[in-house]
């Protein structure tokens, strides 16, 4: 047997070797991932535990409570839900029909489902305010029906909705797609209607992966910057959202204030993510349990 | 007379009826999604171009050629040129890593890897400054020699670093799970060395998915925003990227030199977009 | 309760696979359409169920055409060839699905239900499973259960779309006769999709054997293997003949 591991000596992983590797290259690879992992991953992310643990639970709390970053967390958050759930919604539609119908234009619709996540976030926040400022076309339309939506709460629900539509479609079609057609035609001969169908057999099958979209689509959400800024007005108590009191706490060279309201923001999603998570796998209980 | 050369068409009344009333309910299913996609995400598309073009092509032409936005552009590519092969080289490293060793603290790194996803762009921003900054505790000791890394390229490739590193692993960790290792361990057998097995066996392997992530990933640090805004200074003429460029054309009410800027990162995306599709489309399996 | 299939002709695409089927059916009577894969049975039967439609021919049952009435106005009970059993709701939250998706006029209480599922289940002697989700069923209990669900709408009409095909042939012979017997016992029609002569010897009243999109023969078991109307017939019940003569029949 000859000696194939080409990689450099190595000493300071000796630890990790625990048994000779087959393939070569384990102390090439893992040391330069090991580098990045921690320089460009890890270090930062420290940095801002280690300034939040700097600061006092008094500070802390002192930060938090003040009037006018709980109207930014009212304002992110509740913006976040409802977009979350109208993206759902129409995610799920979207996913829906571009399973199961054939139509012209549905590639189109495929492709234009990934916009959001191609788009930089600042070009579709000049984009929605061309459109729904009072001179925008869509924003013409609605002040005939007196209805304001830039520089307004429903400005930033619709910037938020715009960036995360793919999480609702993209988790639920592969879903959509590997049912099988049976359960739904046995519900059929059974006697359900069309909705019914779907409320009481393909919505069940789906909702594992609902789930996990739309804990996605608000996290994303809950620090959407770019598209939000634009239209949302910025008005402090009305329209100002959390990621934009951290940029303002930034610019006032106010870390510790800075650091709060993002690691609460961070807690919060990473919250909503693991329940997510933990919901999913006791829906999925009864579906991959393998027959014994 | 002949066989038929298609299905006949149905005649009895009583099943065109039915197949006619199902057939609204799914067009109106249809219709319904159409007007989502084209109000929520084709129109605001339509929006940056008609803007843009709004004053006529010699405005538009005028407007993307002053000397800042040009700087931006040509900034923005620079970015963009530095980031990529690190992406490429870090996604490839960590990728094999995962798949072909067995250490502690394997899952951990597989979690760590995908973390940068679920942190948003200023919060981002924000522990680069805090570690990196002129008072951060590596910032600091940098300082010292006289190194800044914030507020200029390095803060922005650095970042830019932080919110694409997952791309290329997550498109590559599943692919190289598949295939398995049986045709480099052949490789190695007949004396191909670690390096000639990884290009004349594994790379053609993964080709595809790494231009697939290579692809998302570059579209990501075009278009990032948060992120960047939070450590580049803003400095005009100097430290602006693209995305950066359209606000503060835009705060400036210069709105028609915004359009003009954000339709050439609009034709990236879409670039971006029927890249991806072609991809998905030629070689559906060849990516995760 | 008598269904009458008249002149069904069925394209996929160019191909014709049922080439004007036309058959007759008694009330109470057990049917089974026999033959080799491809010959249009299942084809046959997913059209009578209302999943798929003719383009030419008619439906009648009872005398009254439903040729182009949706599934779920048949009331014809079937059994899927995997079962096609909700994975994500309990054995008896299956049988109990046809009753609460009716009309709430027609729906019979909640206290109704779960009692019409407690007499289902015991009659298909799987009332301890209840409880349990179809991934912890064995095969022959989730064919069980199918079926249960089945007969919990009153079908007018069973069908069967090879039933037998994903259990070991241990398990086969067992659920053959309680299958039958559970069909006597409600005194409804069935129609059984298979390959297998000896099922279809052993179920059925009368046979039709398929080739081709056509019926080549209908005919009582004994008939069919005194007098094969073609070469076709004889050849494909070669060896059934045996087994009709052991007197295993019904």
């Amino acid at each position: 047997m000859t000696h194939l591991d080409a990689a450099p000596p190595r000493t300071f992983l000796s630890p990790f070797r625990l048994k000779r590797h087959v393939m070569p290259g384990f102390s090439l690879t893992l040391g330069t991932s090991l580098l990045f992992v921690c320089l460009i991953i890890l270090l930062p992310l420290s940095g801002l535990f280690w300034q939040m643990s700097q600061l006092g639970l008094a500070d802390y709390w002192r930060i938090i409570s003040s009037e006018r970053t709980l109207a930014s967390f009212r304002v992110t958050i509740s913006a976040a839900a409802f977009a979350t759930l109208f993206n759902a919604v129409f995610g799920l539609l979207l996913a829906y029909v571009l399973v199961r119908y054939k139509f012209p234009g549905k590639r189109l619709l495929d492709a234009l489902v990934d916009l959001p996540f191609a788009l930089p976030t600042a070009v579709a926040g000049i984009a929605l305010v061309a459109l729904y400022d009072k001179n925008g076309w869509m924003g013409t339309l609605l002040s005939a029906v007196g209805l304001k939506v830039a520089y307004t709460w429903w400005g930033i629900v619709l910037a938020m909705m715009f960036t995360s539509v793919p999480f609702g479609v993209r988790t639920v079609q592969p879903v959509l797609e590997s049912l099988k057609p049976d359960a739904e035609e046995a519900a059929r001969t059974l006697g359900a209607r069309d909705w019914q169908v779907f409320r009481h057999i393909v919505f069940p099958q789906v909702w594992p992966s609902f789930i996990t979209g739309a804990s996605l689509a608000f996290a994303r959400s809950l620090g959407e910057f770019g598209a939000v800024i634009f239209i949302a007005g910025n008005m402090p108590f009305k329209t100002e959202i959390a990621s934009l009191l951290i940029m303002i706490r930034l610019e006032e060279y106010d870390y510790p204030a800075a650091s709060a309201i993002a690691g609460t923001i961070l807690l919060i999603a990473l919250f909503v993510l693991v329940a997510a998570n933990i919901a999913q796998s006791r829906a999925t209980r009864h579906l991959h349990k393998g027959s014994s | 007379m002949t066989a038929p050369s298609s299905t006949p068409p149905i005649t009895n009344p009583q099943v065109l009826a039915l197949l006619r009333q199902k057939a609204r309910k799914r067009a109106v299913l249809i219709v319904v999604a159409l007007l989502f996609a084209a109000l929520v995400m084709a129109l605001p598309v339509i929006a940056i171009f008609a803007r843009a073009f709004q004053e006529g092509f010699e405005v538009y032409s005028a407007n993307i050629t002053t000397p800042d936005t040009l700087h931006a552009i040509w900034l923005t590519v620079l970015t963009a040129l530095i980031v990529l092969p690190i992406n490429l080289i870090y996604g490839i490293a960590v990728s094999w890593a995962i798949v072909h060793y067995r250490f502690p603290g394997r899952r951990a790194l597989q979690i760590i890897i995908e973390l940068p996803f679920s942190i948003s762009p200023i919060v981002a921003g924000l522990c680069y400054l805090l570690i990196y900054g002129a008072t951060g505790v590596v910032g600091s000791w940098l300082d010292g020699w006289d190194i800044q890394l914030m507020f200029n390229l390095f803060g922005i490739v650095l970042v830019s670093l932080f919110v694409t590193c997952p791309f290329v692993a997550r498109e590559l960790i599943p692919l190289m799970e598949i295939s398995g290792q049986d045709q480099e361990e052949a490789a190695l057998t007949l004396g191909a060395t670690g390096w000639q097995t990884f290009r004349h066996v594994t790379l053609p392997k993964i080709k595809w998915a790494l231009l697939y992530g290579a692809i998302l990933a570059n579209a990501r640090v075009i278009g990032e925003f948060g992120a960047v805004s939070v450590v580049s200074g803003n400095i005009r003429g100097e430290t602006m990227t693209l995305p950066l460029q359209v606000q503060l054309l835009y705060n400036d009410y210069n709105a028609t030199g915004a359009f003009a800027a954000a339709t050439v990162l609009t034709v990236i995306a879409v670039i971006t977009l029927v890249l991806r599709s072609t991809i998905e489309a030629r070689h559906p399996h060849e990516h995760a | 309760m008598s269904l009458q299939i008249q002149n069904i002709s069925k394209y996929y695409g160019a191909n014709l696979v049922l080439d004007a089927v036309s058959l007759d059916i008694e009330p109470g009577e057990f049917i089974a359409l026999l033959g080799p894969s491809g010959s249009g049975k299942t084809t046959l039967l997913r059209t009578i169920a209302g999943l798929q439609f003719a383009e030419g021919g008619t439906l009648s049952f009872d005398g009254e055409d439903i040729t182009g009435l949706d599934a779920r106005e048949r009331r014809f009970g079937m059994v899927f060839q995997n079962y096609a059993l909700f994975e994500h709701m309990s054995v008896a939250q299956n049988v109990a699905f046809g009753l609460k998706m009716r009309e709430r006029s027609a729906r019979p209480s909640a206290k109704d239900i779960s009692r019409r599922v407690v007499e289902l289940l015991d009659m298909a002697q799987i009332g301890h499973l209840a409880e349990r989700f179809p991934s912890q069923l064995s095969g022959g209990q989730r064919q069980r259960v199918a079926l249960t669900r089945a007969l919990a709408i009153e079908p007018r009409l069973l069908l069967l779309d090879e039933p037998f095909s994903a259990l070991d042939t241990r398990v086969r012979k067992d659920l053959r006769f309680s299958l039958r017997s559970l069909q006597q016992k409600v005194g409804v029609g069935a129609i059984l999709v298979t390959h297998d002569q000896e099922e279809a010897f052993e179920l059925a009243d009368r046979i039709a054997v398929m080739a081709d999109g056509k019926i080549e023969q209908f005919d009582t078991p004994a008939n069919l293997i005194k007098k094969p109307s073609s070469p076709f017939v004889a050849e494909f019940l070669e060896g059934a003949g045996g087994y009709n003569q052991s007197g295993a029949g019904i």
